[in-house]
């Protein structure tokens, strides 16, 4: 349950399964106002799963997730593919859900800079322009939470900065919470509050900087991914494998978290107090 | 004015056009086509089991088309079967239960033709009142899941995310649909109804900017048609529902025609 009214949504030691394999498992975290937690991790991690746990989307197998009352949400998800049959302006698109005014689209789509396309057909755009498109729709509905994922998926590097700045922009402007997903925590870093790295479960979470130079995180996305930020080098004492699984350091191989029967319930501090200074580091390590 | 077949004809047709025409879209940018033919093979066995209890043969299909319907939602949660693969055994086996029923009636001598390819040139007065007031009923509740619905048609997850309700909204299109089949199943036939949901909805998108837009254009290319099939169909002689999805058809092509301006860059807002 929220604690208190500053927390938008919490998620308890959460976890989906499917066809007898758990997508994602054991994940706590929560968001605050005005704060922008970005979830990170590999293809297949969960990172889409807990996102929509987090909307409401995937009801929990196990666990729980809470949203506060009356929690006015925007989502721009990864993929948004309107067919040629559907003839559909910026204008008509800004109008999509509910809670937006007149005002409040033209204000937003000046603010991503999109204002000269509204009268564009949305299947017209390129992928950049889509994006921000996207982001404006989400800003008009003046969210307490947005919910991002994977915004810059077909954006140039420059544009990548630009829709992270505008995000920031638009956290700033309605202190709203961010939840954001994406797979390089390079260019979110700025703007992170907080990281969780997910690999099937929570790895590590904390600050971009703690969470850059922890082994967990260098071992998901290797050394040069998080060279930018890495203090030290750190020999890590286990893989995980594409499949999930987890190979420690001596060379065996276990499933990640069927077989060696670490407990996700027990006391350890998990992932919801962000401003613990060491990024929490994966259970295995306890069992390798 | 109403004593005239021919005019009862065109009125009959014209509310049925103007009533599939925007249901029409959402079954187009929905990709439902197969769900319309699903529901139009179904109402079969309807008019069999309205026969067989002596009920209304409208109520009785829209029921039937709803159980249809409903089963489809329970099947597409529960089965691994894929969607289309529900929907023809869904199809068939209401057309074949339906045939099978009333070959055990072999008192009801029943007019297949008519059924198949629709008798608008029959209709009666009360007919029109049916078309016509349950046409209302069906736009009326129509506009008033509209936004809910064009949201989950553009995306689901967002619609439900942002605190809509796009399984009721689908819920509740089903049943329209149901419901537009067994009105319109007199007007055009069974075989026919989907091309009546699709073809001018098909038309419209060239000249719309907005779905609002294509749903109003869908309507008016229906009752176009309508009229255009009918006074066909008494020229030449020709039967009266196909003729009328002929000249559906004709606009349609007209629609792709290259010459044709293309559609207003500038959007009118709806």
């Amino acid at each position: 349950m929220p604690n208190t009214e500053s927390t938008l949504l919490t998620l308890n030691n959460a976890g989906v399964l499917r066809a007898g394999r758990w997508l994602v498992r054991g994940v706590t975290m929560k968001v605050d106002v005005g704060e922008i937690v970005t979830l990170i991790g590999p293809n297949g991690s969960g990172k889409s799963t807990t996102a929509k746990m987090a909307l409401g989307l995937l009801r929990p197998d196990e666990g729980g997730a809470a949203q506060r009352a009356g929690l006015r949400i925007s989502y721009v998800p990864q993929k948004l593919a309107v067919d040629w049959t559907l003839p559909l302006t910026v204008r008509r698109f800004m109008f999509l859900t509910g809670g937006v005014t007149k005002d409040s689209a033209a204000k937003a789509l000046a603010a991503t800079g999109m204002s000269h396309l509204i009268d564009a057909e949305v299947r017209t755009l390129s992928g950049g322009e889509f994006q921000r498109v996207m982001l404006a729709r989400a800003m008009a509905r003046r969210p307490d939470l947005l919910v991002l994922d994977e915004p810059v998926q077909g954006v140039d590097f420059t544009g990548e900065i630009a829709i992270y700045d505008l995000i920031k922009q638009i956290r700033d402007e309605l202190n709203c919470g961010v939840l954001l997903i994406s797979h390089d925590l390079h260019v979110v870093m700025a703007a992170t509050d907080r990281v969780v790295c997910l690999n099937g479960h929570v790895c590590c979470s904390g600050t971009p900087t703690t969470v850059a130079s922890s082994p967990e995180y260098k071992a998901l996305f290797g050394a040069r991914a998080a060279s930018a930020l890495a203090v030290y080098e750190h020999h890590h004492d286990h893989t995980h494998l594409a499949d999930g699984r987890v190979m420690h350091a001596d060379g065996t191989i276990t499933d990640d978290h069927g077989d060696h029967g670490h407990d996700h319930g027990h006391s350890h501090d998990h992932s919801n107090r962000a401003e613990a200074p060491a990024p929490r580091r994966d259970e295995e390590l306890h069992d390798a | 004015m109403l004593d005239d077949f021919f005019a009862r004809a065109v009125l009959a047709g014209a509310g049925v056009a103007l009533v599939a025409g925007p249901l029409g879209c959402f079954i187009v940018w929905r990709r439902l086509a197969y769900f319309g033919d699903t529901l139009s093979h179904a109402a079969l066995l309807g008019v069999a089991l309205a026969f067989l209890f002596e009920v209304n043969v409208t109520l009785a299909v829209f029921a039937v088309s709803a159980c249809v319907s409903l089963a489809l939602i329970l099947m597409q949660r529960r089965a691994t079967l894929s969607s289309d693969a529900l929907l023809g055994l869904l199809a068939h086996s209401a057309l074949a239960l339906g045939l099978v029923v009333l070959g055990f009636m072999t008192w009801v001598r029943m007019d297949l033709m008519g059924l198949l390819f629709g008798d608008i040139l029959a209709v009666s007065k009360m007919d029109i009142a049916v078309i016509w007031l349950g046409g209302a009923l069906v736009l009326a509740i129509l506009a008033a899941i509209w936004r809910p619905l064009f949201a989950a048609t553009v995306n689901r997850e967002v619609a439900e995310a942002e605190g809509m309700n796009p399984d009721r909204a689908n819920l509740v299109f089903m049943l329209l649909m149901a419901a537009v089949i067994a009105i319109s199943m007199k007007i055009v036939g069974v075989l026919l109804i989907t091309a009546m949901l699709i073809i001018p909805a098909a038309a419209a998108r060239r000249f719309a900017s907005g779905p609002e837009q294509m749903a109003l254009l869908a309507a008016g290319i229906g009752a176009v048609s309508v009229v255009g099939g009918l006074f066909g169909s008494l020229n030449w002689d020709t039967p009266a529902g196909p003729s009328i999805v002929v000249a559906a058809l004709a606009l349609f092509v007209l629609s792709i025609l290259p010459a044709l301006p293309r559609r207003p860059v500038k959007g009118d807002g709806s």
